[in-house]
């Protein structure tokens, strides 16, 4: 699925073992899209010798932190769900 | 103790030893900085070279780093780290072989 | 003048023993034809060359002309290339703002990602793993740290480069520079300032 700026999303907290890019003090976070960035390939596939395509999409999306302050990590699609 | 732990309902997401955010760390920042050394300089290039070269990727040199045990990663300096890896992958991908180093320094 | 180990690792005094190692793999690595001499000495001498001097001038620019500001926003690559800069290898390189209502500040949490290019090789406190751990979870302690208050009413932006996006911020323009030219301007902007964690130098 593909998202927006201004979409408010979830982080997935699935448990991955091997390597990725997603933060754990994001998993299972929500946030809101900030940036729609192009296509980038697979880190996770990258990794282990693969070419890491097909390229996936990145988000720039933005988590509350107390007293209004955000924090803003990139995030690749196949981590991110549509906030219910 | 008496009967069964009772279970969370809450699963814990295990973090590697890498993924350091919101880690607990009551140390204070320590701001000195130190220029590279000669040695820190030919590893970066070393490994960038490799990179450019197409003999390994950014990413395969991350997860070299990330599997590296706990306490060495976290006693290790940042260029260590990157020695690690790049034995790791090169041999990993037998450019080098087992042992391969450890006899040429003993040489 | 007699040794007992002929071939003793060429380590200087003070150098821990990965000195030794990555020496030896570099001669190793030549010779197995895996790397050319010249390939290592180029990136040597890329490395070497790198300093926020780049960064400072895009800064400058942005400063001084709005939409070049804009196009930084939204591609800091392209317009470092405008200014016959090198971006360096990352795919995707974006400036943030710095305004009266925001502040960025930038960290990797999960290695060192870094603008090398633009900003010269990374400090080891952005390295570390206290910067790492506490950026994300408390940015103005680690602001206080480094000498910067911000009005609570100013938003705190901490970006992680997670993937494969470099961040350079544009901080805010110091007042009563606005007779400076750019190479005045650029003179201003320190590293830091380009990380988050400091305000440019005030013109003196």
């Amino acid at each position: 699925m593909t998202f927006a700026a201004g979409d408010d999303v979830v982080v997935s907290s699935r448990a991955h073992s091997g390597h990725h890019r997603t933060p754990g003090y994001l998993k299972g976070r929500k946030g809101t899209v900030l940036r729609v960035h192009e296509r980038f390939r697979n880190p996770e596939t990258r990794a282990y010798g693969g070419d890491g395509l097909p390229k996936e999409r990145l988000y720039l999306v933005g988590f509350a932190l107390s007293g209004g302050d955000q924090v803003l990590a990139d995030i690749f699609e196949h981590w991110l769900e549509k906030a219910a | 103790m008496v009967g069964e732990p009772r279970r969370s309902s809450i699963s814990v997401v295990t973090r590697a030893v890498h993924d350091r955010g919101g880690r607990p760390a009551d140390a204070p920042i320590d701001r000195s900085e130190h220029d590279l050394a000669d040695w820190e300089i030919l590893m970066d290039s070393l490994e960038n070279a490799l990179e450019g070269r197409g003999v390994m990727n950014t990413d395969e040199m991350r997860r070299g780093i990330e599997s590296m045990a706990p306490s060495d990663y976290e006693s290790a300096s940042y260029y260590e780290r990157w020695l690690f890896t790049t034995e790791t992958i090169l041999e990993e991908k037998g450019i080098l072989a087992p042992g391969e180093l450890d006899a040429r320094l003993a040489s | 003048m007699s040794h007992d180990h002929p071939h003793e690792p060429v380590t200087t005094a003070g150098e821990p023993p990965a000195a030794a190692r990555v020496r030896a793999l570099a001669d190793l690595l030549v010779e197995k034809g895996v790397l050319g001499r010249e390939d290592i000495r180029r990136r040597v001498d890329w490395l070497v060359s790198r300093t926020p001097a780049d960064g400072a001038r895009l800064v400058a620019r942005a400063w001084m002309d709005p939409s070049f500001k804009e196009r930084a926003l939204d591609d800091a690559r392209l317009a470092a290339l405008e200014l016959g800069l090198e971006p360096g290898e990352s795919p995707q390189v974006i400036a943030l703002e710095n305004t009266d209502d925001v502040h960025h500040l930038v960290v990797c949490t999960l290695c060192s990602c870094y603008p090398k290019a633009l900003l010269g090789p990374p400090p080891d406190w952005y390295k570390s793993l206290p910067y790492r751990s506490r950026a994300v979870a408390d940015p103005r302690g680690v602001l206080r740290e480094f000498g910067v208050a911000l009005d609570e009413d100013v938003e705190v932006r901490v970006v992680d480069s997670t993937a494969d996006v470099r961040y350079i911020v544009i901080p805010r323009r110091p007042h009563g520079t606005e007779s400076f030219d750019e190479d005045a301007l650029a003179a201003l902007v320190t590293r830091d300032s380009m990380v988050g964690v400091a305000e440019p130098v005030p013109p003196g």
